[in-house]
C-alpha cells in the first residue's frame, strides 16, 4: 500500500512535471523577485500605479489593452486609484487608432468621443504591435530543464520576467531587413526584435519619487501588465487559501472518522 | 442486484411500502449504497470517487460558464476575458473548469493503471472495462473540444492539427475532415459544433458512468488479491466484505479530501501551470505558433502519433505493401488509435489465469515498465521532433504495443504465478494480525 502511494505520488510528480511545456526557445531571462509571487504574494499598489503611468506615457502610443476595463483601476487588489481619479484618467485617454476603436467613434464629431471609466482601454493596432491585456500570461520566461517543468514550478511561468528581460535586453545594435528596422535584443527568441527600445531610463517622473532607472521602470510596467492580465489574482489566492484551509480541517476530521470506523475491523485500539 | 448475497431493503412504513410497490427506488438506492465491498481494497481504489467528483464539478462549472460564454470566432476570446474580469467569481469558475479537466485525466490514468495492474479487466468484468474505455475516449473528445472553445492560438492550431488526422485517411479523409469542420478550415462552424458537442458529451459520459457502476455492482468489485468474494452464503460473504456505506464512503471521502487539497492549491496558487501561454493569444489563422503542443493528457498518444515517421522501416514496409495507400501520416493515426484500442482489448490479450499482478512475479516488471513508458511518452510528446526525441518516441511506442500484443499473451503461458490467498478474509487478516476474531 505504501509502495502504491509512493508510486502514485511519483507518477503524479512525473505527470505534472511533463505537463508544463516548453514554449519556444527564448533568450536569456533572469528571475525577478516580484511582490506578487508565491501563495502569499500581493501586488504592490504603488508599483502598479507607477506601471500604469509608464503604460500611459510610453507603451500606449503603439500598444492597446482592449480587454481591460478602465474602471478596474479602482478595484481592490489592483492599482486602487480613487474613483474620481479613474474618471479623470479615462476622460483624458487618447485614442491613437480610430480604425480599431470604431465603437468609440462619434460620427457627428468625426472623432473618438471622450472615454469614461466604463470603457475598456483603447485597442491600438496602428503600429501592428500586439495587445498588452494578456501579455504577462501569454509569454513564458522559464522553461525546462529538459521539458520537465521544474523551473516553471519553482519560479512561475515567468511572463513578467520575460517583459523585464525584453525591456532591458537591447544591445543597441540595429539592422534593416526588407525595409524594417530590427533591434538586437538578448531576450527575444530570434535575437532581433521589431520594437524600438521603448525605455532608456528616466523616461517618466514618478509622483512617489521612486527611482526611474531603466530596470525599475521595466519591473514596474511588468508588474502592471501582470495585474492587467490577472486582475483577480488577490481574490484567487484568497479563495485558494480559504479552500485549502477548509479542506485540511475537513480531511483531518474525515481521517479520524475513518480510523475510528475501521478500527474494530482492523483489530486496533483507538483512543477516540 | 449484486451476485454477492446480502440483506436487501425491507420497507417498514405504509408510505415506503407504497412507494416500493410502485417504483422500487428506495431499494435501488439502498442496495447501491450498501453493496458488499471487499474489505481489503487499498488506496488505489479511491480514484472512482475522484472521477465522479470531477464529472460533477465539470458539469456544474461548465453550465455556469456557458451562461457567460459566446461561441463565435470574433467574440469567444473576449467572452472568456469577460468571465475572467467581470463575472462574479468567474475567474475561479474558469480556473476550476480548466484545471478540473487536468484532475479528471490525472485520476482516470491512475484508475486505468490500477485496473491494468490488478487485472480488473478480466472475466467477468470485461464489460465494465469496455464501457470504461468508451468513457475515456469520450473524455478525450470532450477535453479536446473544450480546449478549442477559448479560441486562443493553441485552441485554433490544436483543432487544425487534430482534425487534420482525419484528413490522413486514404480516399475519404478530406471529405470527412470537411464534414467534421463544417467547412474547408477551422472556423466559426467548427467552433459552434465543438461547443454543442462539448455540452452534449458530458451527459453521455454521465449515462455511461451509471452503466459502468451498474456493471461492476453486478460482478462485485475486484480487489488487490484478485480473489473473488466467497458467495455461497451470506455469512461467508460477510467475512470478505463490508458494506459500501459507511466504510468505503468515509474512506473515499477522506481520500477525495487529500486530492482536493492539492487541486485547490493548484487552482488558487498556480492555475496556469498546466496550461500553455500561447492560449492567452487570440486565435490567428495567419500566424502558426512555433510549437503546437496538445494538453498534457494527450501527450502519450500524441508521441505515438509522431513516432512513426516515413524513415521507420515498419512504415516503409506497410507503405510498400499497400501501394502507398497507408503513408506515414496515416500509419501514425492508426498507431495512435491502435494504442487505445490495444488497451480496450486487454481482457482478451492477457492469457494469465491469475487476475492480480501482485501474484505474478514477471508481470510486475513489465507492468511497471509500461507505467514508466507512459510517463516517458508523455514527456517526449512535448519535445521537438529532431535529435534523439524521435527515437525515444519510437522505442516508447513499440513497447506500448509489445506489452499488449506480445508480452501479455506470452506471460500467461510462460509465467509461474505465486500462490494466491484462500480468501479475502485471509489476506485482510494477514495485514491486520490483531483483527482475528
Amino acid at each position: 500500500m505504501i509502495k502504491n502511494l509512493t508510486l502514485s505520488a511519483l507518477t503524479a510528480l512525473g505527470l505534472s512535471a511533463t505537463a508544463a511545456l516548453a514554449a519556444g526557445e527564448g533568450g536569456h531571462i533572469h528571475d525577478v523577485d516580484f511582490s506578487f509571487e508565491g501563495p502569499f504574494g500581493k501586488y504592490d499598489q504603488m508599483q502598479l500605479q507607477r506601471g500604469l503611468q509608464i503604460y500611459t506615457e510610453v507603451c500606449s502610443s503603439c500598444h492597446g489593452m482592449k480587454f481591460v476595463p478602465i474602471r478596474t483601476l479602482a478595484d481592490e487588489g489592483g492599482p486602487r486609484l480613487p474613483e474620481d481619479q479613474v474618471r479623470a484618467y479615462a476622460s483624458q485617454l487618447f485614442v491613437a487608432d480610430e480604425a480599431a476603436n470604431m465603437h468609440l467613434f462619434d460620427y457627428e464629431e468625426g472623432a473618438a468621443r471622450p472615454l469614461t471609466e466604463n470603457d475598456h482601454f483603447p485597442a491600438n493596432e496602428s503600429q501592428n504591435a500586439p495587445d498588452l491585456s494578456l501579455m504577462a500570461k501569454a509569454r513564458a520566461g522559464f522553461h525546462g530543464p529538459a521539458g520537465l517543468g521544474i523551473n516553471q514550478f519553482l519560479k512561475g511561468i515567468g511572463g513578467p520576467e520575460y517583459i523585464v528581460a525584453i525591456l532591458t535586453g537591447y544591445t543597441g545594435e540595429e539592422k534593416v531587413e526588407a525595409g524594417t528596422t530590427y533591434y538586437e535584443n538578448t531576450a527575444f527568441s530570434t535575437g532581433w526584435i521589431a520594437m524600438a527600445p521603448p525605455l532608456y531610463g528616466e523616461d517618466v517622473e514618478f509622483a512617489d519619487g521612486h527611482s526611474n532607472e531603466l530596470h525599475h521602470e521595466a519591473e514596474d510596467v511588468a508588474a502592471f501588465l501582470m495585474w492587467a492580465a490577472e486582475p483577480k489574482m488577490m481574490a484567487r489566492k484568497k479563495a485558494g487559501f480559504v479552500a485549502v484551509t477548509f479542506l485540511v480541517i475537513l480531511t483531518s476530521l474525515l481521517y479520524l472518522t475513518n480510523k475510528k470506523l475501521w478500527a474494530p475491523h482492523k483489530g486496533k485500539k483507538t483512543s477516540l | 442486484m449484486s451476485g454477492i448475497p446480502h440483506d436487501h431493503y425491507e420497507p417498514k412504513s405504509t408510505f415506503t411500502k407504497g412507494v416500493e410497490k410502485r417504483l422500487p427506488v428506495i431499494g435501488l438506492i439502498y442496495d447501491t449504497l450498501m453493496i458488499p465491498t471487499p474489505k481489503n481494497l487499498n488506496w488505489m481504489w479511491i480514484w472512482g470517487i475522484v472521477l465522479a467528483f470531477c464529472l460533477a464539478l465539470q458539469i456544474v462549472t461548465g453550465i455556469v460558464l456557458v451562461m457567460h460564454y459566446t461561441p463565435h470566432v470574433d467574440l469567444a476570446f473576449a467572452s472568456v476575458e469577460h468571465i475572467m474580469r467581470d463575472v462574479n467569481g468567474g475567474h475561479m469558475l474558469r480556473y476550476l473548469h480548466a484545471n478540473g479537466a487536468s484532475l479528471f485525466f490525472f485520476a482516470v490514468y491512475l484508475h486505468i493503471f490500477r485496473g491494468l495492474y490488478y487485472g480488473s479487466y478480466k472475466a467477468p468484468r470485461e464489460i465494465t472495462w469496455i464501457i470504461g474505455m468508451i468513457i475515456y475516449l469520450l473524455m478525450m473528445a470532450t477535453g479536446f473540444m473544450g480546449y478549442v472553445l477559448p479560441w486562443g492560438q493553441m485552441s485554433f492550431w490544436g483543432a487544425t492539427v487534430i482534425t487534420g488526422l482525419f484528413g490522413a485517411i486514404p480516399f475519404i479523409g478530406e471529405p470527412i475532415q470537411t464534414w467534421l469542420l463544417g467547412g474547408p478550415a477551422v472556423d466559426n462552424a467548427t467552433l459552434n459544433r465543438f461547443f454543442s458537442l462539448h455540452y452534449l458529451l458530458p451527459f453521455v459520459i454521465a449515462g455511461l458512468v451509471i452503466v459502468h457502476i451498474w456493471a461492476f455492482h453486478n460482478t462485485g468489485n475486484n480487489n488487490p488479491t484478485g480473489v473473488e468474494v466467497r458467495r455461497t452464503s451470506k455469512a461467508e460473504a460477510e467475512k470478505d466484505t463490508l458494506p459500501f456505506w459507511p466504510y468505503f464512503v468515509i474512506k473515499d471521502l477522506f481520500a477525495l479530501g487529500v486530492v482536493l487539497i492539492a487541486f485547490f492549491a493548484v487552482v488558487g496558487f498556480m492555475p496556469n501551470y498546466l496550461g500553455h501561454p500561447d492560449n492567452y493569444i487570440e486565435a490567428n489563422p495567419l500566424s502558426t505558433p512555433a510549437h503546437i503542443v496538445p494538453e498534457w493528457y494527450f501527450l502519450p498518444f500524441y508521441a505515438i502519433l509522431r513516432a512513426f515517421t516515413a524513415d521507420v522501416w515498419a512504415v516503409q514496409v506497410v507503405s510498400f505493401l499497400t501501394g502507398g495507400i497507408v503513408d506515414a501520416k496515416f500509419f501514425g493515426v492508426l498507431a495512435m488509435f491502435g494504442a487505445i484500442i490495444a488497451m480496450a482489448l486487454v481482457p482478451w490479450l492477457d492469457t494469465s489465469s491469475v487476475r492480480s499482478g501482485k501474484y505474478r512475479p514477471s508481470f510486475k516488471w513489465w507492468f511497471w515498465l509500461l507505467a514508466i513508458d507512459f510517463v516517458v511518452l508523455m514527456w517526449v510528446g512535448a519535445m521537438p521532433t529532431d535529435g534523439i526525441y524521435p527515437y525515444i518516441s519510437l522505442i516508447g511506442a513499440t513497447y506500448w504495443f509489445a506489452y499488449f500484443f506480445v508480452i501479455l499473451p506470452l506471460l500467461g503461458v510462460l509465467e509461474k504465478p505465486a500462490p494466491l490467498p484462500a480468501s479475502i478474509e485471509e489476506d485482510f487478516a494477514s495485514h491486520y494480525p490483531g483483527a482475528a476474531e
